[in-house]
């Protein structure tokens, strides 16, 4: 993928200087500051305060709010919305996200660039509406039929929900594919200082616009490493999109080999760049006997875990994972053949440690720490776990 | 002066749809005598005789043998899921305001599937143009009942016949807010023409109604006939009544159909109620995509004054026409 | 204006036999009858339309309008005149 331009963020959607907000707050903030200006929603508990957030903000900002009547016109009016022109984003929790997964599907083999956050609470169904849980992970990567990839992030505080919403914005556009923001209740609702840097610090990757002359546009280019650039809908290209398999025009193309080649250019275009897509936080994994890998809350709790297993004496790092998906396949297989054991708490009963058990490929122990939803960890079960471990 | 028949290649250059269909993609899919082809030719005369610009123009389909029309024709046009047609032209048309956005799909999408999201941008006046091809079926999934199916039909889902009450489209519209709302035969095209015409002149939730014969399924599992004596029922038993009571209007098994423009009313839509509350009540700071109201005014203003002066432009030029193409194939 | 120049409208029927799929509806409702089905078949099997009156085509344009396969349009003999003369 080249390298993409970036600019300063457009210092209307920036209010610079440190805050006290939660994580659901954060998230609107950072979409503002990226550039997004059209938000389409629909009020789920513990999401609906970046909605609010959103539709307070956005008159003085430049941008448009709108409540729709579910979740998924609010998915799809955001593919509208991107191909009108603007960046968008919704922010839906487990039930919304479920209703939105055909949508996604259409973003994904539309190649639209959008931003979903799913602030995840306790299910299944209406579940737990206002207690927290990590139970939509795999959904994130598989929920829609067929194949396709998607970018999943997941902040671990009200600050990382700011920079991470900037992030998934910057992603969505490089790549033009769906990114998640794979929050949950308790860092949505937890206050914490969030400091937002001033515009000019701040790094927006822009549309790539075409630039070519009318008539010749494709929407579509199916090379397995980049994108086609975009236009917007009223510049005169004419342009056509489809869901169904398409050609490099956009137009439908009904056979098994062209539906191999978009759908591998979809897989592709995340997998081959995946290096440069991924992020994590590691410490002292180097010489670790055993690595604690976790995201989002469940890290900021096993963290606590860690520091008492060192005081024991026992060899422990962490991985943090920022990036979900595309999943940190490389580092893990490296690690499984360093390491005892990877230990792997995440509120659900087993979503991402069968990531790592694939991954792995029995070099070595995994050991899931699971509940389902509903509080995070006792950083003693967690303890525990990394004390068996380490045997 | 006979026919002529030129080559497919002129003909597809020549044919005065040109213009208005991606004419690689032709012929189209639909079977012998259904009526959706018909009005797109509507569709696309209405923009041709309004003088519209059509590169503003979007048009939005759900899926269905009816939403297969956003892949046929020469504009921007998104061919997206099931039902989601709507949703999908509100998120464009509030992303990019200056579009004029048409919605064109099938009875199942707009109003089984796609029937909440219907109702709501009637009831918000989202500013959209929603054609509606009611042919009382899913075609493309192989005739199955709708919402529309009169009762008694035969579907192949009801194969006893419908035993459901079915929507009148236009009562429907008319409850849920829309501003406009007209119900045609596809036998009616220059009345389809003129309805579309004056919906693309004015603002507001716009819904049209084409009754619409589906050949191959719904004439055919009920024992109507073919396309023929489809037009037929559609002369015999269709009576234009402007105005009626939209609780009026609704449909037995081959039986009355009233037509004609139904609800033609003013209201503020949606972009409009958002602006004016905006300006009202946050007042200069408001903006929409970087622009305040005073200066989105002069925008508009700009542009009407440069309206105006092409068409000054259009009249001293209105003896020109363009250099005709030419007929040059075999005879047949 | 010149009244005594005005004449009968008058239009010249194209038709793509290979795009018409014999639905029969341009011939049915032609208000002067200027076509009718052929009794050939085109490569799909259907019957494309054939001009039987030029003569008496209004240039209405409802042929046009109706086909629902974008298969027959009408070309007014004005523009024809054009094209005789810049041929
Ligand atoms: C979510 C979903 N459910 C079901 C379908 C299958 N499906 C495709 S088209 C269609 C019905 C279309 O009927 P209508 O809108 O009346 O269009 P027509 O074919 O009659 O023009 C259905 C049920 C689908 N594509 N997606
Ligand atoms: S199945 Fe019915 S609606 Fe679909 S193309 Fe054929 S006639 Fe038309
Ligand atoms: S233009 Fe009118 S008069 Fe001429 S063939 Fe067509 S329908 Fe008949
Ligand atoms: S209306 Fe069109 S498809 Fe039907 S018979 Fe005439 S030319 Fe053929
Ligand atoms: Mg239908």
């Amino acid at each position: 993928m080249p390298a993409r331009n970036t600019v300063a963020a457009d210092p209307k959607g920036v209010d610079s200087g440190a805050h006290f907000m939660d994580g659901d707050h954060a998230l609107a903030e950072g979409a503002l500051a990226a550039g997004c200006r059209f938000f389409a929603g629909y009020p789920i508990t513990p999401s609906t305060e970046t909605a609010e957030r959103f539709a307070e903000r956005c008159p003085a900002v430049g941008g448009l709010f709108i409540q729709m009547e579910d979740e998924i016109a609010s998915a799809t009016a955001l593919i509208g919305g991107a191909w009108g022109g603007q960046k968008v984003m919704t922010v839906t929790s487990g039930p919304g996200f479920s209703l939105m997964m055909e949508t996604i599907g259409l973003a994904a083999t539309t190649e639209t660039p959008l931003v979903i956050a799913d602030v995840q609470r306790g299910g299944p169904s209406t579940g737990l509406p206002t207690l927290t849980a990590q139970q939509d992970m795999m959904q994130a990567r598989w929920g829609s039929h067929g194949d396709y990839r998607i970018i999943a992030l997941v902040p671990d505080s009200p600050q990382e929900c700011f920079d991470l919403a900037i992030e998934a914005f910057n992603l969505s556009e490089i790549y033009r594919v769906p990114v998640f923001i794979m929050t949950d209740e308790t860092v949505g609702h937890m206050h914490e200082k969030v400091v937002i840097p001033e515009a000019e610090e701040i790094r927006v990757v822009e549309r790539n616009w075409y630039q070519g002359p009318k008539g010749e546009y494709r929407p579509y280019r199916f090379t397995g490493r980049d994108v086609a650039p975009m236009v917007k809908a009223g510049d005169g290209h004419r342009f056509h999109i489809t869901g169904l398999t398409h050609d490099e025009r956009g137009y439908p193309a009904l056979t098994a080999e062209q539906n191999d080649k978009v759908v591998r250019h979809l897989i592709e275009k995340i997998d081959s760049n995946a290096e440069s897509i991924i992020r994590v936080e590691e410490d002292g994994i180097e010489g670790a006997d055993v690595v604690v890998l976790s995201y989002g809350i469940t890290s900021r709790i096993a963290i606590r875990a860690v520091q008492e297993a060192r005081q024991a004496g026992l060899k422990v790092g962490v991985l943090r994972l920022i990036t979900v998906w595309p999943f940190c396949e490389k580092k893990i297989r490296e690690l499984a053949g360093k390491v005892k054991a990877i230990v792997v708490p995440e509120i659900n009963y087993g979503q991402m440690v069968l990531e790592v058990e694939r991954c792995a490929a029995g070099q070595c122990k995994v050991v899931s720490v699971n509940h389902c939803g509903g509080a995070v960890h006792d950083p003693e079960v967690i303890l525990a776990a990394i004390q068996e471990a380490a045997k | 002066m006979s026919s002529c028949a030129p080559n497919d290649a002129q003909f597809r250059i020549q044919n005065p749809m040109a213009e208005f269909l991606r004419m690689e993609r032709m012929p189209h899919i639909w079977c012998p005598g259904c009526g959706i082809g018909s009005v797109v030719t509507s569709m696309a005369e209405a923009i041709k005789n309004g003088g519209h610009d059509m590169d503003k123009i979007a048009v939005v389909s759900g899926i269905g043998c009816t939403g297969r029309v956003a892949g046929y024709v020469k504009f921007d046009s998104f061919h997206t899921t099931h039902g989601r047609a709507i949703p999908f032209a509100t998120g464009l048309k509030l992303a990019n305001p200056e579009l004029k956005v048409i919605v064109f799909s099938g009875d199942g999408d707009l109003f089984s599937i796609g029937g909440n999201h219907f109702i709501h941008a009637a009831r918000r006046n989202m500013d959209l143009l929603v054609i509606c091809v009611n042919n009382f079926t899913y075609g493309m999934t192989g005739g199955q009942m709708t919402p529309t199916t009169p009762t008694t039909a035969n579907a192949s889902t009801t194969p006893y016949g419908n035993y459901e009450y079915p929507f009148s489209l236009p009562f429907l519209a008319d409850a849920a807010g829309a501003t406009y709302v007209a119900r045609w035969t596809s036998l009616n095209a220059r009345n389809i023409t003129d309805s579309i015409s004056e919906a693309l002149n004015r603002k507001g939730f716009s819904f049209i109604e084409v009754i619409t014969p589906c050949t191959t399924l719904y004439q055919r599992r009920n024992r109507l006939g073919d396309g023929i004596d489809a037009m037929q029922y559609y002369h015999d038993d269709a009576d234009i009544q402007h105005g009626a009571d939209t609780r009026t209007v609704d449909i037995g098994f081959q039986g009355k159909l009233k037509t004609g423009k139904f609800v033609d009313r003013q209201k503020p839509t949606y972009l409009d109620a958002v602006n004016t509350h905006y300006a009202n009540v946050i007042g200069d700071d408001y903006q929409l995509y970087g622009k305040t109201p005073p200066e989105k005014q002069a925008e508009e203003e700009a542009k009407r004054a440069a309206a105006a002066a092409a068409e000054q432009a259009d009249g001293l030029e209105a003896e020109y026409i363009d250099e005709p193409a030419e007929c040059g194939g075999d005879d047949a | 204006m010149f009244f005594g120049k005005l004449k009968k409208a008058h239009g010249k029927v194209i038709i793509n036999p290979n795009w018409c799929k014999g639905c029969g509806y341009c011939v049915k409702y032609c208000p002067t009858d200027v076509l009718e089905m052929s009794k050939g078949y085109n490569a799909k099997g259907y019957h494309p339309p054939q001009v039987k009156a030029a003569a008496d085509c209004r240039d209405c344009k409802f042929c046009e309008l109706i086909c629902p396969e974008f298969a027959i349009y009408v070309t007014s003999d004005k523009e024809e005149e054009q094209a005789s003369a810049s041929a």
